[in-house]
């Protein structure tokens, strides 16, 4: 290769700086690995920092019947029962001691009147369980996990992209990427590499995400070899901004309505009472009345009865549907979403409570929420499907290559409840940092052939010298696809289409034309950010296809009900040649002890 | 109602220099700065260079000067600004320009790394109040956009990066001072290595910041004064050489 590059050596190599990233970090770097945080932004900007609502964990601080058992349970419910038993087992478990260590390393949490920290109610979530502070919850994660990590000593490599990750015969020997501010090539070698990189949500046109939530991890993995499981399930918020234009998609925290928050049509109705599932009323209350004493004892600091929970704490993906539906027969607000009210809450306690809301929806939409409701609707928010991992460790199926957070599947089943995400990236952080470290321990350094390097590098330049079209253009209609194929509902024919439209842009794509240089040059980065939303968006697609059944996010009008049989199996994706293979694989048998927790609550 | 076209004149260019460039630009209600940049992006200058990450005033990341202002793109309405004439957009000034809209801002970092982290008293017992727990989430609130930064004349104007830390870091160093149950003194750092005694308390900073933090009032000047108690009360100057701390 004419050029040359820089190269690093680390034991531990963790891609991305989220709350899983950095908790991975810290993790490995105690363990005594030496280790590297590579990340797209400056430390401190992953999308980890817009994450509100709060922390699920059964710490029992305020409802005193909460345990590690119960969380456990609602979250295997909440996700269809498809979630890995150990997975969820292990989140339950470890949730509480994650946050007790985040709040010894500096976290504010708010507090309850006794000093404890506090917890808030939320979908889904029998007990109120989310350890929060207003609703910036993930900022202040973020930041404690930041100083940890920085005053730990490990070494941060901001603005950086992993574009590559590079093999020794089937296992990980490093990573290859580019120095986004000069546009030169870095090669970083290591005995085991932990992906932590985060969402999708890019490829769809509304959406939550920032621009960095374009399925590297996801893809890297698949590229290398490495299996993954629940792709069909992509959760849609329900609740994001739907005006004006600019901030279209925009979150408005789950806390809204674990806070008070009514959702009603364009005819005043509140419409979440219609959409409880059968199985599940009995969990809510039956008036406005019921779930108006609910709520005044939450505010009032008094123990509510888990039974009067007002109905829009249902979980996510039925919130979702329900809004979408809403919409779609016509009874819509004026922008095309639903109204979400808390004006009439005491104005004080909204301002203390939601105080980011209040700020987002006066500055950016002209509208003051303790004195009108809020216009929200569905927006693409989280992937529940990404890298089959070892429970306990983190790894993945390719040895040395571990994945912690969004990126990984398996935790969160078919629909992920409100605040699992953020103790996920705790507890399977550190896991995963741990894992890592033990495999680096007993790791030689990799040997690397420079023929990966320089593929990757020739790759990487092809663009400026491409007489396609600009990159911009092939990622809006990447949007506008999955956007209008591959939403809440979906039907054989348009995933079909979907798949077929992913080929077009695919060729499209591989030949996109990068105008200007190699310094700081965003149209270059979307360039290779299209090739991972367009693999990441067909394994949605296919995985979606072959799921002929409604569970959890995955909504087939086709298929509308929970199917038994599907209900045993994990779809799967792998790599097959260069394209990508589809299966079926059985869910792993839940110990009899944990089984009993489900027939005890019947 | 899309209301028109707002003519946008942006900086164009590197460490090397560069110049202002004009791009034309269809105004949609409700719109923010940061949303011409993307479309302008998007729609033949593919290789503009601007941080962004939230698109909400939540991660400070795409901090600029609009008209003169410092400012984030992402909450500065254009039906705010005057459109009878160009909206400028050029980077921080305090910061080396990296391209376009970026600018070099690792010195922050630099600095963070060196104020005393949070060090929980031996034996605290987790317990505290919400009134105490108020006092540093209003520190905490900072997403460290760095506006302070470029504000402060001490860095802007004297470009003292290398004896001062500026406003961010003293938010920062009280996030962790004005912890309930944290047991270090910071004021040796902040007067020897912090040059926190540059500040004469303009309040620019304060004027500039989008979390609404009181920087001087809560941060800066609370900070001064245990320095003061610290260094300058004769009382705990004769303890400070007794004990042989100082």
């Amino acid at each position: 290769m004419s050029e040359r590059y820089e190269t690093h050596a680390y034991d531990v190599l963790v891609i991305g700086a989220g709350g899983a990233g950095l908790r991975a970090a810290i993790e490995a770097s105690a363990r005594g690995a030496r280790t590297a945080l590579v990340c797209k932004s400056l430390l401190g900007k992953a999308h980890t920092v817009m994450a509100e609502g709060g922390i699920a964990a059964a710490l029992a601080n305020v409802d005193s019947q909460d345990s590690w058992q119960t969380h456990f349970r609602d979250t295997m419910r909440g996700g269809g029962m498809l979630n890995h038993w150990r997975m969820a087992q292990l989140h339950a478990q470890e949730a509480p001691d994650r946050v007790r260590e985040l709040e010894r390393w500096g976290a504010v949490f708010d507090r309850t009147k006794d000093g404890r920290i506090l917890q808030r109610p939320f979908g889904g979530h029998t007990w109120r369980r989310l350890a929060h502070v207003g609703d910036r919850t993930g900022l202040e994660m973020i930041r404690t996990l930041q100083d940890r990590g920085v005053h730990q000593g490990i070494d941060v490599h901001m603005e950086c992209t992993v574009t590559h990750l590079l093999k020794d015969g089937d296992r990980i020997a490093g990573a290859f990427g580019y120095w986004r501010e000069s546009g030169r090539f870095v090669v970083f070698r290591c005995k085991a590499a932990v992906l932590a990189t985060g969402g999708i949500g890019k490829a769809w046109s509304v959406t939550s995400n920032s621009w960095e939530y374009t399925g590297d991890g996801h893809a890297l993995a698949h590229r290398a070899g490495a299996e993954l499981i629940d792709m069909e399930f992509v959760q849609f918020h329900p609740t994001g901004m739907v005006w004006p234009p600019g901030v279209r998609g925009i979150l408005v925290t789950e806390a809204v309505r674990a806070e008070g928050g009514i959702l009603r049509n364009a005819k005043g109705e509140r419409f979440m009472w219609r959409y409880l599932p059968e199985e599940k009323r009995a969990e809510f209350a039956k008036s406005e009345a019921e779930a108006k004493e609910w709520l005044a004892d939450h505010v009032a600091g008094r123990s509510p009865d888990f039974k009067k929970r007002p109905p829009e704490l249902s979980t996510r993906d039925n919130v979702s549907r329900a809004i979408y539906l809403e919409v779609k027969e016509g009874r819509g607000s004026p922008h095309g979403g639903v109204f979400l009210d808390v004006s009439y809450l005491p104005a004080e306690h909204v301002v203390k409570k939601l105080p980011s809301m209040y700020h987002q929806f006066r500055d950016l939409a002209d509208v003051d929420i303790t004195k009108e409701a809020m216009e929200v609707g569905p927006t693409c928010h989280y992937a529940m499907g990404g890298v089959r991992v070892d429970p306990d460790t983190g790894e993945s199926g390719v040895p040395g290559l571990f994945a912690a957070g969004e990126v990984a599947g398996g935790m969160h089943g078919a629909n992920r409840l409100g605040g699992n995400s953020l103790s996920d990236l705790l507890v399977f952080g550190c896991r995963a940092g741990a894992g890592a470290a033990a495999r680096a321990a007993k790791s030689t350094a990799p040997s690397m052939d420079d023929g990966q390097v320089e593929a990757a590098a020739r790759e990487l330049l092809r663009p400026f010298e491409n007489e396609g079209e600009d990159p911009y253009a092939v990622h809006r209609d990447l949007q506008e696809t999955m956007q209008a194929r591959v939403g809440i509902f979906r039907t054989e024919a348009d995933l079909e289409a979907a798949i077929g439209a992913l080929e077009g842009l695919r060729a499209r794509a591989a030949r996109v034309k990068v105008a200007g240089s190699r310094l700081f040059n965003p149209g270059w980065h979307l360039a290779f950010d299209l090739r991972n939303m367009i693999d990441v968006s067909e394994m949605v697609a296919r995985a979606a296809l072959e799921r002929r059944e409604s569970r959890g996010a995955h909504s087939r009008l086709d298929h509308p009900k929970a199917d038994p049989a599907h209900g045993k199996v994990n779809v799967c994706v792998r790599r097959r040649g260069a394209g990508m293979e589809v299966g079926r694989t059985a869910l792993p048998e839940m110990p009899a002890e944990l089984k009993a927790l489900f027939e005890e609550k019947k | 109602m899309t209301a028109g076209e707002a003519l946008f004149r942006v900086f164009r260019g590197d460490r090397d220099g560069g110049a202002l460039t004009d791009y034309r630009v269809p105004v949609a209600p409700g719109m923010v700065v940061l949303d011409a940049v993307h479309w302008i992006q998007g729609h033949g200058a593919p290789d503009l260079a601007v941080r962004w990450n939230c698109k909400a005033a939540k991660c400070g990341s795409c901090s600029a000067e609009v008209n003169g202002k410092p400012r984030l793109m992402c909450k500065t309405r254009l039906d705010a600004l005057p459109l009878d004439r160009p909206v400028e957009v050029r980077p921080m000034k305090s910061f080396p320009v990296v391209k376009d809209l970026v600018t070099d801002v690792s010195w922050n970092f630099e600095a963070a790394k060196r104020i005393p982290p949070f060090t929980p008293r031996a034996g605290a017992e987790w317990r505290y109040g919400q009134a105490d727990a108020d006092r540093a989430q209003e520190f905490r609130k900072c997403i460290e956009c760095f506006l302070c930064q470029n504000v402060c004349h001490v860095i802007r104007e004297h470009d003292r990066k290398d004896a001062f830390i500026g406003p961010a870091m003293f938010v920062r160093a009280a996030a962790f001072d004005m912890h309930p149950l944290d047991g270090l003194s910071r004021t040796a750092f902040l007067r020897e290595k912090g040059g926190i005694g540059f500040c004469n308390i303009t309040k620019c900073c304060t004027e500039v910041c989008p979390e609404s933090i009181r920087i001087t009032d809560n941060a800066i000047i609370p900070l001064k004064e245990r320095v003061v108690d610290d260094f300058y009360d004769p009382l705990r100057w004769l303890w400070r050489k007794v004990a042989g701390k100082g």
